[in-house]
């Protein structure tokens, strides 16, 4: 079959900061013609090369593997090697905004200041930890059973996208963020791994897995396909799994909906707030009152069931799994 | 065109925290001619918190909620982005995974029940857009809403994963382009405002464990709209409504400005172009006060 290469033309509105010099960033506006065969990557380049030298990005493996690349495009994380320019006008149309991952961190145009991603990303343990034999008689063997069990975790490329795009990273500087917990999951479930700590860490509030907002950002735009908030979910099963969730509001939360579920079906919204948040409750009493003048909060008596709630019940108690 | 029919999954918010949310659900389906079938039988789907903690029972229940539409023989709709990911996401795996499907059959045979997979998921955003269509909703406008800026508003649950969207719907749409909301304001006669945040996190699930997160989301969000010029919101979402509705205060602490704008469910601005009174919407239930009508 023939193969036809198509042209169009593109305008790029491009990021444009050096922390050395401006006060504020600003943007620069190129217009192309961009061939069917392009990545993100060669736009890059032919700014750099045909348009201001002066244009800094990162770049390396070319290949989807380094991860240096990735930017924004238009919001949207890209690893700019991988992505085609196609496939971006087609998602956003010919006029698109090239952006480095974080605005706040740019150092200069598309290159940021990573430093708070690796950062996260060694705080989790990124590595097998245990006692390894000085001299060992044998290789330590992972069967592929046992190497099913990471779930393509380890093909992460650590290339920020997910991270960069999380809006729980970008309001909460604690927060670990989606690339750290997948790395986390990685050696949890790796075979090998004996750590005790590990799986602690990730359990804290304020930097663990509880505060993730589950919007599954990090899932869309992970150019490896890893689906982050996969492994999130997975570190919030394995910590009730091996008893290891502690009580606080985040774990009640989770549990208590069996509670609600197994006595009426549906949730009892009140009820379940109650019980995540144990006295606290009363901080959400303003609310809960505005809410009420408002026929909000319906009274005990009000509250919905399911019909066969035999059945429920029947299935809460037969095929429930976890223990709290 | 035939009746449209489908079996109704409420989600628990619209009995209890949202009940303008049904109220104006059964308004436009009444006017659009669409027939619900309500599952009173149906439970909880886990709401993306039951699902940390035990994954196999949250199958069973959500695949029992599946199960009942399958009895009536019809495509079940949702009114929640939350109900609607985590059903649609058990239909994906028990649809993709024999063995798993086995395991939970076992479970539900228990009860008399069987998951066959049989039922279509969708919103009643995209049942209203996709099965109804835009052009007839567009013909039965009775009051166009031309005078008004709308911010849509997606919330997480109905646009990502796009995979679930692309098997799900007729017309999938971009995570990162969505159309129907604007689509559909268009078509009731509003004018649609763009703004960055209107596919982005409303904070909802970490409303409990990480407040100043979830209340910078929710300032952000109303902020956004606010800077585009809306004058008020719409969003599909009951959960995302919670929390732009009644979450102002802290929203406006959180990012230090003032926020405020009325959010009306989906169904309440397709009910206002259609006629329905406002006491059929259940205007009367937002904190937001909406003093337009």
């Amino acid at each position: 079959m023939e193969h036809t290469i198509t042209t169009q033309k593109v305008k790029f509105k491009v990021f444009r900061f050096n922390a050395e010099e401006d006060y504020l960033p600003y943007y620069d506006d190129y217009e192309m013609e961009v061939t069917s065969e392009e990545v993100v990557l060669d736009i890059l380049n032919r700014i750099k090369w045909d348009h201001d030298g002066s244009f800094s990005y990162r770049r390396s493996c070319r290949h989807g593997i380094c991860g240096a690349c990735a930017i924004k495009v238009n919001g949207r994380s890209t690893l700019a090697c991988k992505e085609s320019m196609n496939d971006m006008v087609d998602l956003f149309g010919s006029e698109l905004v090239i952006e480095p991952l974080s605005k706040k961190r740019a150092v200069k145009d598309m290159i940021i200041d990573k430093s708070d991603f690796w950062e996260k990303h060694a705080a989790i343990q990124p590595y097998v930890v245990t006692d390894v034999d000085e001299a060992p008689e044998m290789e330590n063997l992972v069967s592929p059973h046992d190497a099913e069990a990471l779930d393509e975790a380890d093909l992460c490329i650590q290339c920020g996208a997910c991270h960069y795009a999380c809006p729980a990273v970008e309001v909460n500087d604690d927060f670990f963020g989606p690339a750290a917990f997948a790395a986390a999951y990685r050696f949890e479930a790796d075979v090998r791994d004996e750590s005790e700590t590990r799986l602690m860490d990730v359990n804290q509030m304020g930097q663990g897995v509880w505060d993730c907002v589950k919007c599954f950002e990090c899932r869309e735009v992970c150019p490896k396909e890893i689906d982050p908030i996969g492994k999130i979910t997975k570190l919030h099963q394995k910590l009730f799994q091996e008893g290891k969730a502690e009580s606080n509001v985040a774990t009640r939360h989770a549990v208590g909906f069996i509670h609600s579920i197994a006595k009426r079906g549906v949730l009892d919204e009140g009820g379940l707030v109650l019980y995540s948040e144990g006295p606290a409750i009363v901080k959400h009493l303003p609310v809960a009152f505005k809410m009420f003048t408002k026929g909000k909060i319906p009274m005990p008596w009000q509250l919905p069931k399911s019909d066969n709630m035999d059945e429920i019940k029947a299935l809460v108690k037969s095929s429930t799994t976890a223990k709290f | 065109m035939e009746k449209l029919r489908y079996a109704l999954f409420t989600g628990c918010t619209a009995k209890q925290s949202t009940p303008e949310q049904m109220m104006s659900t059964l308004a436009v389906a009444d006017k659009l001619g669409i027939e619900l079938v309500e599952l009173t039988e149906a439970s909880c789907c886990g709401a993306s918190h039951l699902q940390d903690y035990d994954e196999f029972l949250s199958l069973v229940l959500n695949a029992r909620n599946i199960a009942y539409a399958e009895k009536h023989g019809l495509t079940m709709v949702t009114i929640c982005n939350t109900c609607q990911l985590n059903t649609a996401m058990t239909k994906h795996k028990l649809d993709n995974d024999a063995d798993l499907k086995a395991r939970v059959n076992e479970k539900l045979a228990e009860v008399g029940l069987e998951y066959k997979g049989t039922s279509q998921i969708t919103h009643f955003l995209y049942a209203i857009i996709d099965d109804f269509g835009l052009d007839k909703i567009k013909e039965m406008v009775v009051t166009p809403l031309s005078q008004f800026n709308i911010a849509p508003f997606y919330g997480c649950h109905n646009i990502r994963p796009s995979e679930l969207q692309n098997e799900t719907h007729k017309s999938p749409e971009s995570a990162y382009r969505p159309t129907s909301l604007d689509d559909l304001i268009i078509a009731c006669g509003g004018k649609n405002v763009d703004y960055e945040e209107k596919n982005k996190c409303c904070g909802f699930h970490v409303e409990l464990q990480a407040p100043k997160t979830a209340a910078i989301l929710t300032g952000n969000a109303i902020a956004g709209a606010m800077d585009a010029d809306a004058d008020w919101m719409v969003t599909p979402c009951p959960l995302c409504h919670l929390k732009l509705d009644t979450q102002t205060h802290h929203a406006s602490e959180a990012i230090g400005r003032d926020v405020q704008l009325p959010v009306l469910h989906m169904q309440q601005m397709v009910g206002l172009a259609l006629g329905c009174t406002p006491a059929e919407l259940g205007l009367k239930h937002h904190v937001a006060k909406v003093d337009f009508v």
